[in-house]
C-alpha cells in the first residue's frame, strides 16, 4: 500500500511529513482502502446468506401427524424438513427388550425413557436418518430386515439400531436421533 | 509494453520469482493494470467509465449466478420464483435481485457515457479502429443479454417483449417466419423459449468478459488515448497506471456505486416498469408495451417506418433498426478526419452535441406512447441520425478547419506553469489570487 518508497515520486510535493516518518497521504490511503475494504466485507454478507434455508423452507419447520391407525408392532414413515421421521408403536415385549439392555453397554448411552415422552413409551419417534452417512435404514416398513437387534438395519454400511432405535452394531456412532415432538391430541404428535 | 519507458515487472520475493518463470500472471496485470502501463496524464473523468463498465460487469455476473440458484426457468414457476421466492423467501434475495436488475440498467448508463466519449474524443480512429468494434461488438452482446434477462421473470413484459423482438425476425422475406418459429422453439414465447433463454443469459456475460478482455488487449497495443487526441511522445506524457489510475478508479467506482445505491435502495424499480408485476398472459397484450429504457431509441427507429416503399414498411424498420448500430462499424471510415478530439473541432463539435440531443428525443420518442406528433418527431430525429453519421460527419471531417493542437500532452497540461502543478500549500504565487484562493 502507501509506502514512502512506492509514492516516492510524489512524496516531494506532497505536504508534510510527521515526526514518525509517515505522511497525510499514508494515513489518508490507508483510511481510503480500508473504507472500500469495509464496503466490500459488508457487501459480501448477501451472497453468503442467501445460501441459508429460505423462509418457505423454514416454514415447513413442523409438521403434525394423525397416529391413531398405528397398532402395536406396526410404524409408519412420516416426512417433517423433508426427512423421513419413524413414528413406531412399541408391543410390550420390544419395550422390554430395550429396557433390558444395560446402558453401560451402549455405544451411545440412552434409556428409552429418555428417549419418549412419560407415560407413551411405547411411541418411538426418530429421525429415518442413519447417524453414520444419513441412508434411511430399513425396519419401519412390514415385513422389512430389523436386523439383529429387532429395531432398524441400515442397508448401506450395516449399523443395526434396537428397539429404542439406539446403535449396537456398525459403523454408526449416535443412536436414531429423536426430534423435538409433543402430544397435540390422544392421536396427533406434532414433530418440530 | 506499450511504450519503451514503461517499467518492466520485477518480483520482489523469491518466491514471486519462482511464480513469475512459470506462470507470469502477476507480470500481465502489472503490464495491464500496474505500475507497467503507462497512460496520458491528462485524462478527465470520462476516461473513468470504461472501469466502471467492467466493474458492473462484476457486478451482474455475481449477482446473476446467485439469482441463478433460485430461480426456475418455469413458465409456471418463473414468475414465482422471482416475486415470491426470491424476493420474499430467499435470505436477502430482494436485495440481490434489484441491485441485478438496476446493475443492468446501470451497465448501459456508464456503457453509453462510454461510447459517447468515444464518438466526442474520436476513440474509433487509427489505431484504435479494433478497440472500437470489439467495443461494438461488447455492446450488441449487452443488448442480447439484457433482453432475454428481461425475460426470464415472466412478467406481461417479459412476455411481450420477447413476442416482439422476435417478432422483428419475421420482417425477413421468405425465411423471416420459420427463423422466428426455430429462435423460440414455438409459435409464441413458451417453455423452450424460456429455457433457452435462460441458457443464454447465464453463457453470454461470459463471452462479454472475453471480449472485454480482447477490448482491453487491443487497447494497449497503441496504449489510451487522451482528452486532446495528441499522440504520447515521451515519457513526461504519462503515468503509471497504479497508483494514479487505480486510485482514481478507485475513488470514481465509489462515487458511482453512490448512486447506484441510492436508485438501487431508495427507488429500485423507477427504471422498470410495473406491468413485469403481473404474470405472463399469452392472451392480453399490456396497453402500452416498451422495451427498457436502453432500448427505447432503437424502438423509435423501428416505429419511424409506418408506409410500405418498395419493401414493406416492417422490413424497413426492422432493417434500419439493425443498421443503426451496423454502421458504427464503419465510423472510423466515414469521419476521415486525422484530429481526434472534438475538443479541437469546432464544427465536428457542434454536430456531436445535436447528435446527443437526437438520441434524447428517439429515447423519448421510444418510450412514449404513440401519438401522431410523436411518430412525425420520432421519424425526423431517425432521419437525422442516419444523416448525422451518413453525410454530416463524412463532409465536415473533409471541410472543417480544427484549431491548433498542442505540441504535446505535457504542454497542454502544464501550459508551461511549473505553479499550476504543484500542489496545495506549495504554490508558488503567481497573478495573487489563484495562489491564494488555494491555500485557503
Amino acid at each position: 500500500m502507501a509506502t514512502k518508497a512506492q509514492s516516492a515520486e510524489v512524496s516531494s510535493t506532497t505536504g508534510t511529513e510527521g515526526s514518525d516518518g509517515y505522511r497525510r497521504r499514508d494515513f489518508l490511503n490507508v483510511a481510503a482502502v480500508s473504507f472500500a475494504g469495509v464496503g466490500t466485507v459488508a457487501a459480501i454478507a448477501p451472497l453468503l446468506v442467501q445460501m441459508a434455508p429460505s423462509a418457505d423452507v423454514l416454514a415447513l419447520a413442523t409438521t403434525e401427524v394423525d397416529i391413531s391407525k398405528i397398532q402395536p408392532g406396526q410404524g409408519i414413515k412420516a416426512q417433517w424438513r423433508k426427512q423421513p421421521i419413524f413414528i413406531r408403536n412399541l408391543t410390550p415385549k420390544e419395550i422390554a427388550e430395550a429396557n433390558a439392555v444395560p446402558l453401560s453397554s451402549l455405544r451411545d448411552p440412552q434409556s428409552l425413557a429418555e428417549r419418549t415422552k412419560p407415560g407413551k413409551q411405547n411411541w418411538l419417534i426418530t429421525l429415518g436418518v442413519c447417524t453414520h452417512l444419513g441412508c434411511v435404514p430399513l425396519g419401519i416398513g412390514e415385513g422389512e430386515n430389523r436386523g439383529p437387534y429387532g429395531g432398524y438395519f441400515c442397508p448401506c454400511h450395516g449399523s443395526a439400531y434396537d428397539t429404542a432405535a439406539r446403535i449396537r452394531q456398525g459403523p454408526a456412532p449416535l443412536n436414531l436421533q429423536v426430534p423435538e415432538y409433543k402430544f397435540t391430541g390422544p392421536t396427533t404428535v406434532q414433530i418440530g | 509494453m506499450s511504450f519503451s519507458w514503461a517499467k518492466p515487472y520485477e518480483p520482489k520475493t523469491a518466491l514471486g520469482r519462482w511464480f513469475d518463470e512459470r506462470l507470469p500472471l502477476p507480470r500481465l496485470a502489472y503490464g495491464a493494470v500496474g505500475g507497467g502501463y503507462p497512460v496520458p496524464r491528462n485524462l478527465n473523468y470520462f476516461w473513468n467509465f470504461g472501469v466502471a463498465a467492467g466493474l458492473f460487469l462484476t457486478i451482474q455476473i455475481i449477482t446473476g449466478i446467485v439469482l441463478a440458484m433460485h430461480y426456475f426457468a418455469s413458465t409456471d414457476g418463473a414468475f414465482n420464483s422471482v416475486n415470491q421466492l426470491i424476493m420474499r423467501d430467499v435470505n436477502a434475495g430482494w436485495l440481490l435481485r434489484y441491485a441485478h436488475m438496476n446493475g443492468a440498467s446501470f451497465f448501459f448508463i456508464v456503457v453509453y457515457v462510454h461510447i459517447f466519449r468515444g464518438l466526442y474524443y474520436g476513440s474509433y480512429k487509427a489505431p484504435r479502429e479494433l478497440v472500437w468494434m470489439l467495443g461494438l461488438v461488447i455492446y450488441l452482446l449487452m443488448m442480447a443479454t439484457a433482453f432475454m434477462g428481461y425475460v426470464l421473470p415472466w412478467g406481461q413484459m417479459s412476455y411481450w417483449g420477447a413476442q416482439v423482438i422476435t417478432g422483428f425476425f419475421s420482417a425477413f422475406p421468405l425465411i423471416g417466419e420459420p427463423l422466428r418459429v426455430w429462435l423460440l422453439g414455438g409459435y409464441a414465447p413458451d417453455q423452450a423459449a424460456l429455457t433457452r433463454f435462460f441458457s443464454l443469459h447465464y453463457l453470454l456475460p461470459f463471452v462479454i468478459a472475453a471480449v472485454v478482455i480482447l477490448h482491453i488487449w487491443a487497447l494497449h497495443i497503441p496504449g489510451s488515448g487522451n482528452p486532446t487526441g495528441v499522440d504520447v511522445k515521451d515519457e513526461r506524457d504519462t503515468l503509471p497506471f497504479h497508483p494514479f489510475y487505480t486510485a482514481k478508479d478507485g475513488w470514481f467506482s465509489g462515487v458511482i456505486l453512490l448512486v447506484y445505491a441510492l436508485v438501487t435502495f431508495f427507488a429500485p424499480n423507477y427504471l422498470g416498469h410495473p406491468d413485469n408485476y403481473i404474470p405472463a398472459n399469452p392472451l392480453a397484450t399490456p396497453a402500452h408495451i416498451v422495451p427498457e429504457w436502453y432500448f427505447w431509441p432503437f424502438y423509435a427507429i423501428l416505429r419511424s417506418f409506418t408506409v410500405d416503399f418498395i419493401l414493406p414498411a416492417k422490413l424497413w424498420g426492422v432493417l434500419a433498426m439493425f443498421s443503426s448500430i451496423l454502421l458504427l462499424f464503419f465510423l472510423p471510415w466515414l469521419d476521415k478526419s486525422p484530429v481526434r478530439s472534438g475538443s479541437y473541432r469546432p464544427v465536428f463539435k457542434r454536430f456531436f452535441w445535436l447528435l446527443v440531443v437526437d438520441v434524447i428525443i428517439l429515447g423519448y420518442v421510444g418510450g412514449a406512447p404513440i401519438s401522431p406528433f410523436r411518430t412525425a418527431l420520432g421519424q425526423a430525429a431517425a432521419a437525422y441520425y442516419f444523416l448525422h453519421f451518413l453525410v454530416i460527419l463524412p463532409i465536415v471531417s473533409a471541410l472543417e478547419t480544427p484549431l491548433p493542437l498542442p505540441s504535446s500532452i505535457s504542454e497542454s497540461v502544464l501550459h508551461g506553469e511549473v505553479a499550476e502543478a504543484a500542489p496545495v500549500g506549495q504554490t508558488k504565487r503567481r497573478g495573487g489570487s489563484i495562489a491564494t484562493a488555494s491555500a485557503e
